[in-house]
């Protein structure tokens, strides 16, 4: 506690000492980047061979709209598309549903069918940018419409650059857009992994993600290790399968928050690296170095920005965005200063990306590579993080696995706490949010947002009503027979799903063909 | 002996297809240290499981939660429902990701209050022993 009676440890709790020295740091190895275990960073050449992606997490409305975004950030220099789909969509169902009600083209875009999926990428060439799609429980569907949109335009899945999050595990321990129950929810992503090891070699088949489980309210080294975790879980499912490690292992890919405590977090960046590349070579005994390298997206964390005194989030999104940088990510989402009361107006989505063409190219700090690796500070945060996450896969081990442990509520309860201990450390004002609990004004002058046209949620419920009339019929019925049929089986369920949307099946249809094979999935409340 | 006074019941419901329950789960959390009878509903509950809820639950108060942008479709619904039903006397607030001129226009549309991010949790259990002040609410 500092004598304003101010909280001195990191936001996650890590009680910390005023000073560290050499003494905090005995015996200690030189570690280089590009060389295992990659502390340091994957790449010999750090940012100098290659700047982070900046890749600006967009999607509202309509398919229309939203390719007008597209073409708009691409013009200003975005370096690669990420999609973000409403939540029925989100949720595999239609926007014609009863229950999408209220929710169409809310927080992402709404896509219902390949017809939707067409229009998004209407006249961007799929061969030459890459795409991350933020989807879990309906990722295959989502990825194979994505491969047909790309043989209309002529490209080869081959060359199909690209990220799909397809990670159900941490849906179950924290974002909770789960559909079907572990098991066929674990089928389906071994499914999309082992389908694109042959048939999309260069695609990120998964983005292991502890951004969801940190926004919920996590601590840092709760992320860390949760998605630690849940990566190597699907690394088992995969072996189970019978695939070889270094087959697949150089396609998982990872998805981590930058919080506002700067330090820790790229500790925590540094620490993922490390323990993952341990594990894989030391427990799974993967052979090639690429193999070995963790390599990931992050974004800013929402969770930090403030509906209060708004301008605020810049600064607090440059500052995250900072330790990303130094953290040695591989890709890069900034949050616009607007996202905590809507979606964000082109304006507010410019200035995010600003930010780090700001950061790139203005402050230098891209120019050394680990520029705070030695640090006794930083190397000592990067061990306790270590040390912290390795103590949670004992007790993950303990209740028998990752999926075991969803069903007993631990992650769940693990995070309920952090997140109220941090709500009451804000209340008895132990930690200070410039603009929520000090430091307040009274008047606040409201900004612009960005509306949703109320009309559209009509507009996208005939269009798919107009899909659904137009399609051969049979062909459709057909394809979506053949995908009920191999899910009670054993088959691979990639082709038999990209048979259903070549067909013009709506995504709807295709979950509810699984659905009644798998079933559906409900957690007991934890508070 | 005093006549029994039973204590404020709580339904906290997730309305919506958004999961983000972070804030409901904190708010039902401080709601229930504070003495409250809360009881918690879980994700994807529709304005109908909502009243069903508050009906068995005998709940003089319903608090909903939602992240996704539709609250405008259905915290009016979850009202309406009450009016269908006959449960007006049921007090509906709520939180989450609304605009100031969202706020506004639920209030006319029967919503009690609402409590948007940042909001201290002692400033919404202060609302409801103002809205209840003659109900029993045990002190831990």
């Amino acid at each position: 506690m500092r004598e304003d009676g101010i909280e001195t440890s990191t936001i996650s709790g890590i009680p910390l000492r005023p000073l560290y020295t050499s003494e905090d740091l005995p015996g200690r190895a030189e570690e280089y980047p590009g060389q295992f275990p990659y502390t340091r960073g994957i790449h010999p050449s750090g940012y100098r061979g290659r700047l982070w992606t900046m890749r600006q997490f967009s999607g509202f409305a309509t398919a229309e709209e939203t390719n007008r975004r597209y073409k708009y950030l691409l013009a200003n220099g975005q370096t690669g598309l990420s999609v973000a789909f409403d939540m029925p969509t989100l949720m595999g169902q239609d926007s014609d549903a009863p229950t999408s009600r209220g929710e169409v083209g809310h927080c992402g875009v709404a896509i219902d069918s390949l017809a939707d999926m067409e229009t998004l990428f209407d006249g961007i060439p799929l061969g030459e940018i890459t795409t991350s799609m933020t989807i879990n429980s309906p990722a295959a569907i989502l990825l194979c419409m994505y491969i047909a949109v790309a043989e209309k335009q002529g490209v080869p899945a081959s060359s199909l650059g690209g990220t799909l999050q397809n990670d159900i595990l941490k849906e179950f321990i924290a974002q909770k857009e789960f559909i079907f129950p572990p098991a066929p929810s674990m089928r389906l992503v071994v499914d999309s992994i082992e389908y694109c090891a042959a048939e999309v070699p260069k695609w990120n088949t998964i983005s292991i993600s502890g951004y969801h489980i940190r926004e919920a309210g996590s601590t840092a080294a709760q992320e860390l290790a949760f998605t630690l975790a849940d990566g190597m879980a699907y690394v088992d499912a995969c072996l189970e399968r019978g695939m070889h490690i270094d087959d697949f292992a150089s396609r998982l890919s990872f998805f981590f928050d930058a919080h506002i405590d700067f330090f820790e977090e790229i500790a925590k960046f540094r620490a993922a690296r490390r323990i993952w590349a341990r594990w894989m070579r030391e427990r799974y005994g993967a052979q090639q170095e690429r193999s070995w390298k963790l390599r990931f997206h992050t974004q800013t964390a929402g969770v930090s920005l403030t509906a209060q005194q708004p301008e605020l989030n810049i600064a607090r999104t440059a500052i995250e965005a900072l330790a990303a940088v130094l953290g040695g990510t591989q890709s890069l989402h900034t949050n616009a200063m607007d996202e905590v009361l809507a979606l964000p107006t082109d304006k507010a989505a410019r200035l995010a990306l600003r930010t780090q063409q700001l950061l790139a190219y203005e402050t230098g700090v891209a120019n050394t590579i680990d520029p705070l690796g030695g640090s006794y500070f930083i190397e000592a945060l990067t061990d306790e993080m270590e040390r912290q996450a390795e103590a949670y896969f004992k007790r993950i081990d303990e209740i028998g696995g990752v999926i075991p442990a969803i069903e007993v509520g631990f992650f769940q309860r693990e995070i309920a706490d952090a997140a109220f201990r941090y709500q009451q450390e804000l209340e008895q004002k132990r930690r200070l949010v410039v603009g929520v609990n000090e430091f307040t004004v009274d008047d606040e002058p409201p900004i612009d947002i960005l509306r949703i046209d109320p009309r559209l949620e009509s507009e996208q419920s005939e269009r798919v009503r107009q899909v659904r009339r137009k399609r051969d019929q049979a062909k459709c019925a057909g394809a979506l027979n053949g995908l009920r049929k191999a899910a009670a089986g054993t088959d691979n369920l990639m082709p038999h799903i990209l048979d259903a949307v070549r067909a013009y099946a709506t995504e709807g249809e295709i979950m509810h063909a699984m659905i009644e094979v798998f079933g559906t999935y409900t957690e007991t409340a934890v508070v | 002996m005093p006549t029994a006074v039973r204590p404020v019941r709580i339904v906290v419901a997730k309305v919506g297809l958004d999961g983000h329950d972070r804030g409901v789960k904190v708010v039902a959390r401080a709601l229930r240290d504070a003495g409250y009878e809360v009881i918690y509903t879980g994700l994807r509950q529709t304005p109908e499981m909502v009243v069903d809820a508050a009906l068995q639950e005998d709940a003089q108060v319903v608090g909903l939660s939602i992240h996704s942008g539709a609250h405008m479709t259905l915290f009016p619904a979850v009202v309406d429902e009450l009016k269908r039903r006959k449960a007006t006397d049921i007090v509906v607030f709520g939180g989450g990701i609304i605009p100031d001129d969202d706020i506004a226009a639920l209030k006319k549309r029967g919503v009690a209050e609402i409590f948007t991010p940042g909001t201290p949790l002692q400033e919404i259990v202060d609302w409801l022993r103002k809205r209840f002040p003659d109900e029993k609410t045990p002190q831990r």
